[in-house]
């Protein structure tokens, strides 16, 4: 089935970055880029590692108590809930993707970058407001009882919308654009050859769409739903919502009900060791494939005229996305902001977009520096002490958000009265907590949870770059700095700005290390709508919910034009058919 | 690359932005407060003390991870005084050794000595009771009268509660243990399950919403919250889940009803320890008592400071007055018996 992929013995012949026939060295990742690469991805690692050794510390014993309780539960709901948001993502974000990528129909221009609005909408506010519009004492089963007459819940089935099915579809609907957004760059920059000379053999658009163009956007997508899975997995808001039994929930009652941070520290391991375990068998399932094109021929993709039934098929399966993780929560949402104005609106609101904004674009660009730095230093040398270091390090966004702060509010209080005792003794003067409390901190815990986010999104799209490229710079006289900055970058545009723009989208709409890790009297706007609405006041709420909407759409829709321009090759003009 | 350069220059600017932004740090004299409770509950109190005190308060709102952040930061840590809304949060601090003795003859005068620490630890600040909520029709008059009752066959399937999880009905049930024992609390705890309408779900005021829509008869919750209810502008239709039910104040003939405090403690790192004092003495006093009885309708600490009318008409009752620490201290086991009876699913 990847007959068309370039296989290893495509990409022999072409000169190694390491001076050819050189021995390998143990000492050889000690350069620039590579010492560079081990020592960001570590100063990454260490909150995660002290989650890890918090775990270490003796405490009293959860586990057959759990075991023999409440851990089955924990398990199978998770799994439950894992594999309704990772098929419900995979197949509307793949099939979006695929059908603005390559076909034509009603509304595609539209929906290329309507499909991506989704995203902004944090997954707690679209749970609070379905529940407002679904619940028993909600307008749709209002209507319904005055319909048919029925008076109490007994009278009637509806499906529960505080239940697993229930999250899995909030999730579905907010996070599918992840999938969405990696598959679309994928399918763009894929060279149009191979589906052509797919479609010359004889291939119908359906069989070249599951043997060539899905097989190609492999590693995009899994990078998708990874994303998607391991945000599922370390929800807090929705499921302690909806009251739907996690491991993660599990890991904050052991920790907040159960005082046991320790144990806590043991569950959240336990979780980060099976993420481990599910990115390295995927790794290892497409370990003899490389997936860069041989070929630097772009021309615009096919677009197909769907007609008929199709094409009606196509507008609608687009439109239900947007609609439903969108438009009607949006309209909920606005409808709450104008009975609420006087409540809702204040210029505190104004003052805590600004910091959620520049916070947010902050983190984002540091983000993308380090991810890019690093998916090139390990492509530079594939040195194992590197990648792993490196793999290790985009571990973050596998762990529950407040654990990853706990572990970070570790490292920096350590580094801080560290740093305060050493000179207390040495020079007799106190320099107190210099990264605790301050925005540093949440800077710092952002950058630990999101980078994931971009170096997968650059590693990605690195990856498709044929090293012949490299070669042909070196050989031309070019060190790697320049290279990455004349080569890669530009190649690599769309994805960079796919990468800025994902860890702003998360960035706005985090909340677990925000509240923890905060300085006085500071609030975000994620911070600002928690407060109201786990009190179940979403009216108070509704405005700054609104915002951090509005905020989050702009970049998307520049995002998701430059994503269409990013493609070489690509013209503004619908081609003709 | 001009955009990049753009980029970068819009980077700089942001990051300058904020660091001026984080050196509007605290200055010397603020009492610097990590709080439990929304910062919308405790604005109009802290408002109230800078104006007579001229003292500033600065506030993070820190739900979890209040007891790892104050261990990681040590003896460096900027808090003085911490504020939390029921007496687990408050134990565990005790236990963890974060916070510090104190003494204020004032603050003792205030505050009833089964509302604080011995030796100065923690003092309540406000106590609420947790209560029954029945609705008027569907519930006939001494139908529940105890929270035995709730666990009684003849409530099955008549019964709202938010999560078993939860630090009030974690607190409840380990009222339950300090009472009658564990296995009596397990016995209970199972008899509730077993009679719940719904899974566990929502807070307090949700509950007393199903029972106005007819999804439960009886709920469980706080007092302020039909305070909070009665009084609605801006959601008017709470008025009417309100007006649903009666307040069913449980255990009037034994032991008397479970009561929980919010309270503050002073850390072991405060800097600004009189300023600390200072806040609670205020905290505790009658203007800001006035304060948590009027916008929260909650029950004053302080003997003898005037109840929200509201509150007042909803009579007087008796409250157990097992100490609050026994009750703490039962708190684990209540959270794991939860656990077994599986409340939640």
């Amino acid at each position: 089935m990847n007959e068309f992929m370039t296989t290893e013995a495509a990409t022999t012949g072409i000169p190694p970055p390491r001076a050819a026939g050189a021995k390998r060295n143990v000492w050889s990742w000690l350069n620039v880029w590579s010492l560079g690469t081990v020592l960001i991805a570590a100063a990454m690692t260490v909150p995660i590692l002290a989650v890890l050794i918090i775990g270490l510390t003796p405490g009293d014993d959860i586990w057959s108590h759990l075991a023999s309780t409440v851990l089955p539960g924990y398990i199978s709901t998770t799994l439950g809930l894992m594999i309704g948001v990772g098929v419900g993502t995979l197949v509307i974000g793949v099939g979006t993707a695929w059908l603005v990528s390559t076909c034509r129909f009603s509304g595609r221009r539209l929906f290329e970058w309507a499909l991506l609005l989704p995203m902004a909408m944090p997954a707690y506010v679209i749970a609070y407001v379905y529940t407002d519009i679904l619940e028993y004492a909600g307008p749709v089963q209002e209507v319904l009882r005055d319909i048919f007459g029925w008076t109490l819940k007994r009278d009637y089935w509806f499906p529960e919308i505080r239940s697993l099915g229930g999250a899995a579809s909030m999730m579905t609907l907010v996070l599918y654009p992840y999938v969405y957004l990696l598959s679309r760059a994928a399918f763009m920059e894929q060279s149009v050859c191979v589906l052509e000379a797919s479609r010359i053999l004889g291939r119908g658009p359906w069989r070249s769409f599951c043997t060539v163009a899905l097989p190609l956007a492999r590693p995009a997508i899994v990078i998708g739903v990874s994303l998607v899975l391991m945000e599922t997995l370390n929800d807090f808001g929705t499921v302690d919502f909806f009251a739907v039994g996690t491991f993660t929930l599990g890991i904050y009652d052991v920790w907040l009900n159960m005082n046991n941070v320790a144990g806590a520290a043991q569950l959240a391991g336990v979780m980060l060791f099976f993420v481990v375990f599910l990115m390295l068998a995927e790794r290892f399932a497409r370990r003899k494939q490389r997936f860069h094109t041989t070929t630097a021929k772009l021309k615009a993709l096919p677009g197909y005229q769907l007609k008929g039934a199709p094409k009606r098929f196509a507008t609608v399966a687009c439109a239900l996305p947007v609609l439903f993780g969108f438009l009607l929560p949006a309209m909920v949402l606005g409808g709450l902001a104008v009975t609420n104005f006087d409540a809702a609106a204040n210029a505190e609101v104004l003052r805590h977009a600004g910091n959620s904004v520049l916070l947010s674009s902050v983190v984002a660009l540091l983000a993308l520096g380090i991810g890019v730095f690093m998916a090139y230093g390990v492509r530079l040398r594939k040195e194992k002490i590197v990648t792993f270091v490196v793999r290790f390090a985009s571990l973050g966004y596998a762990v529950p958000g407040s654990v990853l702060a706990i572990g970070v509010l570790v490292s920096l209080g350590g580094l801080d009265n560290g740093i305060d005792g050493f000179m207390r003794r040495n020079f007799g003067l106190s320099t107190g907590l210099v990264f605790s409390g301050t925005i540093a901190a949440v800077t710092f815990g952002y950058l630990v949870r999101f980078l994931a986010l971009s170096f997968g999104s650059v590693e990605a799209s690195l990856s498709k770059i044929t090293p012949n490229m490299d070669g042909a710079a070196a050989s031309l006289g070019h060190g790697p700095f320049s290279t990455l900055k004349r080569i890669h970058l530009p190649l690599i545009r769309g994805s960079a700005l796919t990468a800025v723009i994902l860890v702003f989208v998360e960035c706005m709409k985090e909340l677990p290390m925000t509240v923890i890790l905060r300085p006085f009297n500071f609030h975000t706007l994620a911070t600002y709508v928690h407060q109201f609405a786990s009190d179940e006041q979403l009216g108070e709420a509704s405005l700054a919910a609104l915002a951090i909407v509005g905020f989050g759409i702009l970049p998307v829709i520049v995002l998701s034009f430059a994503i269409t321009k990013s493609r070489p090759g690509h013209s503004t003009e619908e081609p003709t058919s | 690359m001009k955009s990049r350069n753009y980029l970068v220059s819009l980077g700089m600017i942001a990051l300058a932005g904020l660091i001026t932004h984080s050196s509007t740090a605290a200055p010397g004299d603020a009492v610097n407060l990590y709080s439990y409770r929304q910062p919308f509950l405790m604005k109009p109190l802290l408002d109230a003390f800078t104006k007579e005190t001229r003292v500033k308060v600065n506030m993070v709102y820190l739900k979890k991870g209040m007891l790892e952040r104050l261990k990681a930061e040590g003896a460096n840590s900027p808090a003085d005084l911490v504020l939390t809304a029921d007496i687990g949060n408050i134990q565990n601090l005790v236990a963890a050794g974060l916070l510090q003795s104190s003494s204020s003859s004032k603050i003792n005068r205030n505050v009833p000595a089964q509302f604080r620490h011995p030796q100065g630890l923690w003092y309540g600040l406000t106590t609420r009771a947790r209560i029954i909520f029945a609705h008027k029709d569907r519930v006939k008059p001494g139908e529940v009268t105890t929270y035995e009752d709730l666990a009684k066959p003849h409530m099955k399937g008549r019964i709202c509660t938010r999560s078993g999880k939860h630090v009030y009905n974690v607190s409840l049930l380990a009222w339950m243990i300090a009472a009658k024992g564990e296995a009596a609390g397990e016995a209970w705890a199972r008899g509730l399950k077993a009679n719940l309408a719904r899974k566990p779900q929502g807070n307090d005021r949700a509950q007393v919403k199903a029972v106005f829509q007819g999804e439960c008869d009886v709920a469980v919750g706080n007092t302020y919250y039909m305070g909070k209810m009665m009084t609605n502008k801006k959601n008017p239709e709470q008025k009417n889940w309100a007006a649903a039910v009666n307040l069913i104040f449980p255990n009037q003939k034994d032991r008397g009803t479970h009561v929980n405090i919010s309270g503050a403690g002073i850390t072991k790192s405060a800097k600004n320890k009189a300023g600390a004092i200072r806040l609670i003495e205020f905290l505790t006093g009658d203007a800001a008592q006035k304060i948590y009885a009027e916008d929260n309708f909650e029950y004053p600490i302080k003997v003898g400071a005037k109840l929200h009318p509201i509150v007042a008409g909803w009579g007087k009752f008796k409250a157990d007055e097992t100490f609050l620490f026994k009750i703490a201290e039962h708190r684990i086991t209540a959270t794991r018996i939860m656990d077994k009876v599986r409340f939640n699913n």
